[in-house]
């Protein structure tokens, strides 16, 4: 079964007025656990909100968001809210931590809403910030970190959950080549080690490259789907 | 960590937090300091009235208060005496003649009420003796004494040793004219007592009157202001024929304005806690605003509603929580100060003694208005933090996300 599944997915602002905009209009995909999947498109494409409404920040107008099997555009706001805790990381463009919190805290933040042990919290958020590289900078707020350190806290944070998969807006979109190339490491390394799904909406080209499955948008629609020889 | 977080937050705009932070030092203390000076200044209006003349409790004939004849003095008064000297809540008492007439000098003549009394008693009951300006209170001329005050003497253009007239009827209607000394002069907080009152020795004054030991009126001075009611009531068992009143009833417009500041001090600190929640909800507003993204964000990793609307009030509880103890230890230090050395207000003194106060006001403040207070504006704070907290709620998480 499918990890990720919209059938005939559709966002529409501002229906049936003059000025109506089809961001999302009637996407079907299937993507699998394990995937390491890019959405792209030019800026306006429809990516981003293609990623909000599978994410469940956003509601369709039309259509269906299956994850695992179970459409979440039937869940209410409190249902969702909880949904996305446990099943869904999120990796933003411009990091968005919290800035008061140290990278150790940021991470045990999650897991602190999801009610996890103290103790369980600690080991874990220690061990993903390890895997990402930043066992030196556990206690360091987001304002003492570099963007691409920041990016890849917020990469731990988004595993803290053990989410069914991980949502990457434009995630590099803010680093240079070399924090690009780090990041990209350490989702790659993840996806290959533990299996974990990302799918990224970037028209980032180095994301690209590195991605397994490439889905193309424009105007809403998907308009290729190209498994990546790599 | 939602605490840590809030607590964390407060300081991610020190100034702003420290402006906040001092508005509601300074609402508080503003607040709690008007009311200690309106409550004191009431205080003492009232315990000058109380020490003056008035007493905590007096006793008259039944038909006295309303006509004041002189004929009407108190019937039988060895009995009420009597238990009054037994009462253990009765501190001192005093006896009164009273006669009312006119005191003339070369100057001109005045309408005045004759106090005669018993000088040593007296004493213990109210501080006229504390008041003198010039002269003695009774210890030195022996025909016909009289202590008056300051306001008078001045219209009337007596000073110490002067030689006053004083023209009332006896008790079988015929007037007659009581040739006096002036001992001594007093001024007391309240310019119109210190313009109407005469006090000769009750012996002196019975010679006139006709009325021999005959009085009008017992003043009673309680242990305390707390005795009152309760030795009202025990002197109200004594017999029918007496009029027992406590201060509050003898001088209704006194018992009027303390209820009038009692009211009016919650009302300044309504009208304080009000402003400040303004600015507080306007504070707490802006920081929401200003983290459109961040609340965005915790929405969108799955921070619950519940969580978002605790942390903010969070964050407003705490700025409440530095500030209110510091507010009220300020004021607290203040209102102690002043109220041991009271505030210089003679530039406005004349104003001031027509209401019966002096030009120095003493701040007062019951310690359990410091605790309701407190608990004021932690409760307000909670208010205002709802309007902000609310807000968050409302934002959606993807537009969050989009603003800068």
């Amino acid at each position: 079964m499918a990890v990720i599944e919209t059938k005939n997915l559709k966002k529409i602002y501002n229906q049936g007025s003059d000025i109506e905009v089809r961001a999302v209009d009637g996407v079907s995909i299937e993507i699998e656990k394990g995937e390491f999947t890019a959405i792209v498109g030019a800026s306006g494409s429809g990516k981003t909100t293609l990623l909000n409404l599978i994410g469940g920040l956003d509601k369709p107008t039309d259509g269906e968001v299956m994850i695992n099997g179970k459409n979440i555009a039937n869940l209410s706001e409190n249902e969702m809210i909880d949904f996305r805790l446990n099943n869904i990381g999120f990796v933003f463009q411009s990091y968005n931590l919290i800035p008061v919190l140290s990278s150790i805290e940021n991470v045990e933040f999650i897991m602190l809403m999801q009610n996890k042990p103290k103790a369980e919290r600690d080991q874990r958020a220690k061990d993903l910030l390890r895997s990402v590289g930043l066992e030196k900078e556990l206690h360091k707020k987001p304002g003492k970190l570099s963007g691409g350190q920041q990016q890849r806290v917020a990469v731990a944070r988004a595993l803290a959950s053990k989410p069914q998969f991980v949502l990457a807006d434009e995630p590099t979109a803010n680093l240079d080549s070399k924090a690009t190339n780090e990041l990209l490491d350490i989702m790659y390394q993840l996806n290959q080690d533990e299996e974990m799904t990302f799918v990224f909406a970037t028209h980032d080209q180095r994301v690209i490259d590195r991605a397994k499955r490439v889905i193309t948008i424009d105007d809403g629609k998907v308009i290729s789907d190209i498994n990546s020889p790599q | 960590m939602l605490v840590k977080i809030a607590w964390r937050n407060i300081w991610r705009n020190k100034l702003r937090s420290i402006v906040v932070l001092l508005s509601i030092i300074l609402g508080i203390w503003s607040g709690l300091f008007i009311m200690a000076m309106t409550l004191g200044l009431n205080e003492q209006r009232m315990s000058g009235a109380v020490n003056t003349y008035l007493s905590h409790i007096q006793i008259h004939d039944l038909d006295y208060p309303i006509d004041q004849k002189l004929k009407q003095t108190i019937k039988e008064p060895n009995n009420i005496l009597e238990v009054i000297s037994k009462e253990i809540g009765i501190k001192s008492f005093s006896k009164r003649q009273i006669a009312n007439g006119m005191a003339a000098s070369a100057k001109g003549t005045y309408g005045v009420q004759i106090l005669g009394i018993a000088p040593e008693e007296e004493k213990k009951v109210t501080a006229i003796s504390n008041h003198l300006v010039q002269g003695t209170y009774f210890e030195k001329f022996k025909r016909n004494p009289v202590v008056l005050g300051e306001k008078l003497a001045n219209k009337l253009g007596l000073k110490v040793k002067s030689k006053i007239i004083l023209t009332f009827q006896n008790s079988n209607g015929d007037l007659v004219s009581f040739a006096g000394r002036i001992e001594g002069i007093f001024k007391t907080n309240s310019s119109v007592f210190d313009k109407l009152s005469i006090f000769v020795k009750q012996k002196d004054l019975a010679n006139y009157t006709g009325l021999g030991d005959k009085i009008h009126e017992i003043a009673v001075l309680t242990n305390s202001m707390d005795n009152v009611e309760k030795v009202k009531s025990d002197l109200k068992k004594v017999g029918k024929n007496y009029k027992v009143e406590s201060w509050d009833e003898l001088s209704p417009e006194l018992g009027y304005a303390q209820e009038m500041m009692g009211t009016m001090v919650y009302i300044f600190m309504g009208i304080i806690l009000l402003a400040l929640s303004f600015g507080i909800v306007n504070t707490m507003l802006m920081a929401v605003l200003e983290r459109k993204k961040e609340l965005g964000m915790l929405m969108s990793v799955g921070m619950n509603k519940k969580k978002i609307f605790f942390m903010i009030v969070l964050e407003t509880l705490f700025l409440a929580m530095i500030a209110t103890p510091i507010g009220m230890l300020l004021s607290k230090f203040s209102i102690d100060y002043f109220e041991k050395h009271g505030i210089d207000l003679s530039s406005v003194a004349q104003g001031l003694e027509s209401f019966g106060i002096g030009s120095r006001i003493y701040t007062y403040l019951p310690n359990n208005l410091y605790f309701k207070i407190t608990l004021f504006t932690l409760i307000v704070t909670l208010i205002a933090s709802i309007f902000p907290a609310r807000r968050a709620l409302k934002l959606n998480p993807v537009e969050a996300l989009r603003s800068l």
